[in-house]
């Protein structure tokens, strides 16, 4: 047949064969192209394929005392993690673990929501294993595809309870740090700090991860534990040297009362922290490689709120020691002078309007100075020095001394006190008209009414007297803003009230803590609680000549400020004079005093507006003793 | 028989080609996980037995007992697609599909692989029986059926590269025996017309210039216009017919296109492939030694994607070393057709190239995303009896076409 003739047939031929060939250059052209000019992209696709990043977790830097003793240390733990293909093999494996070490329901609904939100990393079972479980695992590895264990450095706190607020704990860095990006450099696993000084200073304690890779097949199985290569060491994180004497800080804990919740700062006159206490405290070291469920909601529901530091985050009524604000603010306005005595001596109480605003000694103190009104913490005293300096220059100097604003101690989460700017404050809250400006002023003059202060906002304010009339910025580590609040006294001044603080120990409401070897000055408070029993408050300083140390404590429900007042001597003397001997551990004091507020005052017209805007304000202080 | 005369060149390449299957189907099955082709190249060594001695029988064959017996082998082979359809297993690579002819459990083999052999000498007998290549529609109609009937039994299966193969086969035989190339590409066009219909601008540019181009041409008019219907006719059911494939088919075509759409499912195989052979570079991992045939991420790597075997592990040198082996194999073969003594030996032989460049193209293109994904073995590389022993045959009966024009005195033409 014609097609089939040499010449067609060779025509065809050739055809064929152009179309073969074209067709292979066309093959290998494609291939070219993916393995030679883009090699690099499909050699890292291959790298990224079969290689697993493990982040290494830093050890975090060491946290020393004044001394450089140490406060937070990095001890060797393992962490166990599972690299798993799905989350049903996950659960498989986890039903073999849990054979072999204790592990309940919460804790496998816990990792396989873990394993959820980072699919292709190893996911975390055990954050802080011990040697049994490491090597209990170890023995059983055969059974449980894709086991990782890791020693990693865990955080250590020796003085555990002791130093809980101050250092607070470390965890691992939640979605909703990361999306607000509270950490910065931190990633999904990081363990930051959360809390205390380990949150404050959590950038210069975290260092940043390391990472190894792990080789896994193409079912996500683990292969070769140690793909080598290109693993990166973790960088350490630095330390941080604060201005914490460990001892003192522990010694608190050794003497605070069991059962009372409260807190105590002792920091020197320049501002300098050396113990910073809450009570009732936890164990951070329980923080470590992740809390248990039930230890966190016994923590978190807990009434006494362990987690709460009330040495700067809670507001109480600041009481008598603020008698001393008033009285410097009337020095600073030359209102009265330290010998001044008030027109009206004191009776037991004063009238006011239709009320009568009592002194919390019934049968009156008669005629003070100020310095005798200081030691007896004579009310009717400060209700008359209040009505001279009026409201506007108490609201105006309250805020100058920094009553209104946060002391900016380098701990996170400081809480700001509670004192109004100007009276407008009052207009808005009940009114124009509505509330009696003189009542005001008399509640304020003691330390009553709207005004609510943090422990480490008094205790600022008691430096400025223990120094030179300067307020120190308390700090831990280093001061965050320098000083300017200035109480604007003379030294004469100055030497006066401490004189009076003196007296308090010496003869006044705190005499019973007076201890021969150490003056010590300071000033009891009983904060009117409607919810229970009053709060007390002492802050001192010693020695009282030549101040070092200013201590101030709160306790709840403690009644009175005498009751505060023995362990701040205590832990003054510890900070002053060191250890005592062994045989003269203190005793405790009995106290014998009588309550050192304002009472009540006694309503003649109880239906009038001016009485319940006081009950109010009453109620409104004692609501701000808890944090919102 | 003088075994001298045997074609030196076509011996050499086919024993370079299963010697290189070898070698790279050994190391598919060198991985650190457990795979299913761990031990497959023992079994292959079964095969390449079988595959020597069908080779062998089909030497000794000539090719006119063949052209008298081939009515009855295409025969049997529809016989056995249609048996197969009813009873067939899935296995392997395909295991959703009915291509496996069982007895009880033992599986026997494919027989779609049988079918393309015997639709190629079916129609290189009929071919040849004409005085003149197909010039209208009309004579189209009986080599369409030829090739239409098993590649319809194959696609049910469904198996659409095997199918696909058929497709190949019929084009290369029309070219071969003097279709004009008009007249392919006229049949070509109803396709062309499917692919195109999936834009509307695309479609209407592609009907307008088909339209000028059958006024220029000037086929018979009944032709012009059947294929003008058949045209708007596959046009206008593209969507549909999309609709009726299996979401598989489906995502295989659209992955095609961009694997990336699903990395982690249809997409993963062409990723994979290529992630293993772009990872090779120049020389490649080394032999045994590629890290992600190693730890399975290689899909199918003893079958469908071995080349990707060959990619990664021996680079892009090995990759042209293979396809410059292939390529010769198909060079000579169609030096082989040109120079056979008779038209049917001829049209066989190329009918043979038909399908193992559909084969070689398909499977080397997919695993460098050049063609979609079918599962498809390669030639020679890709571990399987049935392919392989159809091959062996294929090749034997080149071997004998090759000797009859040798002794003819055809060599020099």
């Amino acid at each position: 047949m014609s097609a089939f003739d040499s010449y067609r047939i060779n025509e065809r031929a050739r055809v064929a064969r152009w179309i073969v060939v074209a067709a292979f250059a066309l093959l290998l052209g494609a291939f070219f192209r993916t393995q030679i000019i883009q090699h690099e992209k499909f050699q890292l696709k291959a790298e990224t394929n079969r290689l697993r990043p493990i982040p290494l977790t830093p050890p975090r830097g060491q946290i020393f005392d004044y001394l450089g003793r140490i406060i937070a240390e990095n001890v060797p733990g393992y962490s166990v993690k599972l690299l798993a293909p799905s989350a049903d093999s996950l659960r498989a494996v986890l039903d073999r673990v849990a054979r072999v070490v204790p592990l309940d329901t919460a804790d496998v609904t816990e990792i396989l929501r873990r394993f959820r939100s980072a699919r292709y990393q190893p996911v975390l079972v055990f954050g802080d294993a011990d040697f049994l479980t490491v090597s209990r695992l170890e023995e059983h590895r055969a059974a449980l595809p894709g086991l990782v264990i890791q020693s990693e450095p865990k955080r250590k706190y020796p003085a555990g309870r002791a130093v809980a607020h101050l250092v607070g704990y470390v965890g691992e860095v939640t979605d909703g740090d990361l999306t607000r990006n509270r950490y910065p450099g931190a990633t999904l696993g990081s363990i930051v700090g959360k809390a205390g000084l380990e949150q404050e200073y959590d950038d210069t304690l975290r260092g940043s991860e390391g990472v190894r890779y792990i080789e896994v097949n193409a079912r996500g199985r683990l292969v070769r534990e140690d793909a080598g290569s290109a693993s990166l060491p973790p960088t350490p994180g630095r330390p941080v040297s604060t201005s914490i004497d460990i001892d003192l800080q522990a010694f608190v804990d050794s003497i605070w009362p069991q059962g009372t919740r409260g807190g105590l700062i002792a920091m020197t006159a320049d501002g300098a922290v050396r113990a910073l206490y809450s009570a009732p405290t936890y164990d951070p070291n329980a923080f470590v490689g992740g809390i248990d469920a039930r230890t966190w909601r016994a923590l978190t529901t807990d009434p006494a709120r362990p987690l709460l530091n009330r040495a700067i985050q809670t507001r109480y009524p600041p009481a008598s020691p603020f008698k001393l604000a008033t009285a410097a603010m009337a020095l600073k306005r030359n209102l009265v002078q330290l010998d001044t005595r008030m027109p009206q001596p004191c009776r037991g109480g004063m009238k006011m309007g239709n009320r009568v605003f009592r002194c919390w000694k019934k049968e009156g103190h008669g005629s003070l100075d100020l310095v005798g009104a200081i030691a007896a913490s004579c009310d009717v005293y400060f209700y008359q020095v209040g009505l001279r300096l009026g409201l506007e220059a108490i609201l105006e100097d309250g805020v100058l001394m920094g009553f209104r604003d946060t002391t900016h101690v380098d701990l996170p989460n400081e809480i700001a006190p509670i004192f109004p700017a100007s009276t407008a404050y009052f207009d808005r809250l009940y009114g124009p008209r509505r509330w009696s400006p003189p009542a005001t002023v008399l509640n304020f003059s003691i330390g009553q009414g709207e005004n609510t202060q943090s422990l480490v906002n008094m205790v600022q304010f008691y430096g400025a007297l223990a120094g030179n009339g300067r307020e120190p910025v308390p700090h831990l580590v280093r001061a965050t803003a320098a000083s300017t609040r200035d109480l604007g006294l003379s030294d004469a001044q100055l030497d006066g009230l401490r004189r009076s603080l003196i007296a308090v120990v010496e003869r006044g409401t705190a005499a019973a803590s007076r201890r021969g070897d150490l003056a010590v000055a300071g000033k009891t408070g009983t904060a009117q609680n409607p919810h229970g029993k009053d709060h007390g408050w002492f802050i001192g300083f010693a020695p009282a000549d030549k101040p070092e140390m200013v201590v101030g404590a709160i306790m709840e429900f403690a009644e009175h400020g005498t009751t505060v007042a023995p362990y701040v001597v205590q832990v003054l003397r510890r900070s002053i004079l060191g250890p005592e001997p062994p045989a003269q551990v203190p005793t405790r004091v009995k106290i014998v005093a009588p309550a050192d507020t304002a009472p009540r005052t006694i309503e003649l017209d109880p239906d009038s507006a001016a009485a319940r805007a006081v009950a109010d304000s009453i109620r409104q202080a004692g609501d701000s003793t808890t944090v919102p | 028989m003088r075994l001298a005369a045997i074609d030196r060149q076509l011996a050499w390449v086919a024993l370079a080609l299963m010697a290189c299957g070898f070698i790279v189907l050994y190391s598919a099955g060198q991985t650190d996980v457990p795979t299913a082709g761990a031990g497959v190249w023992r079994r292959q060594f079964i095969w390449f037995g079988v595959g020597l001695a069908a080779a062998w029988a089909a030497f000794q064959t000539s090719p006119r007992l063949l052209e008298w017996l081939t009515p009855a082998i295409y025969g049997f082979s529809l016989v056995l697609l249609i048996i197969v359809l009813a009873v067939g297993t899935g296995a392997g690579t395909a295991a959703g599909s009915h291509s496996w002819l069982a007895i009880g459990s033992v599986r026997i083999g494919q027989p779609s692989e049988l079918a393309k052999v015997a639709t190629v000498l079916m129609l290189a007998r009929y071919l040849s029986s004409r005085r003149e290549p197909p010039r209208s529609l009309r004579d189209l109609v009986a080599p369409a059926l030829i090739v239409g009937i098993p590649f319809l039994l194959v696609l049910k299966q469904p198996d659409l590269g095997s199918a696909l193969v058929f497709v190949g086969v019929f084009f290369a035989m029309m070219f071969w025996c003097g279709v004009r190339p008009r007249l392919l590409f006229m049949i070509a066009s109803p396709g062309i017309s499917l692919l195109l219909a999936f834009s509307n601008v695309t479609w209407a540019f592609w009907i307008i210039g088909f339209t000028a181009v059958l006024f220029y041409w000037r086929p018979y008019v009944l032709d012009g216009l059947t294929f003008w219907l058949l045209n708007v006719a596959s046009g206008t059911v593209a969507m549909p017919l999309w609709h009726r494939l299996a979401p598989y088919q489906q995502n295989r075509l659209l992955t095609f296109l961009n694997p990336e759409v699903d990395p982690r499912a249809a997409g993963y195989h062409a990723i994979q492939s290529r992630v293993a052979i772009g990872s090779g570079g120049w020389l490649g991992t080394g032999y045994t030694e590629g890290p992600q045939k190693r730890l399975a991420f290689l899909p199918e790597q003893h079958t469908d994607f071995v080349f990707s075997v060959v990619g990664e592990e021996l680079g892009f040198v090995g990759v042209a070393i293979a396809l410059t082996l292939f390529m010769a194999l198909l060079l000579i073969l169609v030096r082989i057709a040109r120079r056979a003594t008779d038209s049917f030996s001829s049209l066989m032989i190329f009918g043979i190239v038909g399908i193992l460049f559909s084969h070689v193209f398909e499977n080397v293109g997919m695993t460098v995303n050049l063609m979609p994904i079918t599962g498809i073995p390669l030639p020679f590389f890709s571990y399987g009896g049935s392919f392989f022993i159809i091959c062996c045959l294929c090749l034997g009966l080149a071997f004998r076409v090759a000797w009859d024009s040798r002794l003819a005195g055809y060599a020099d033409v």
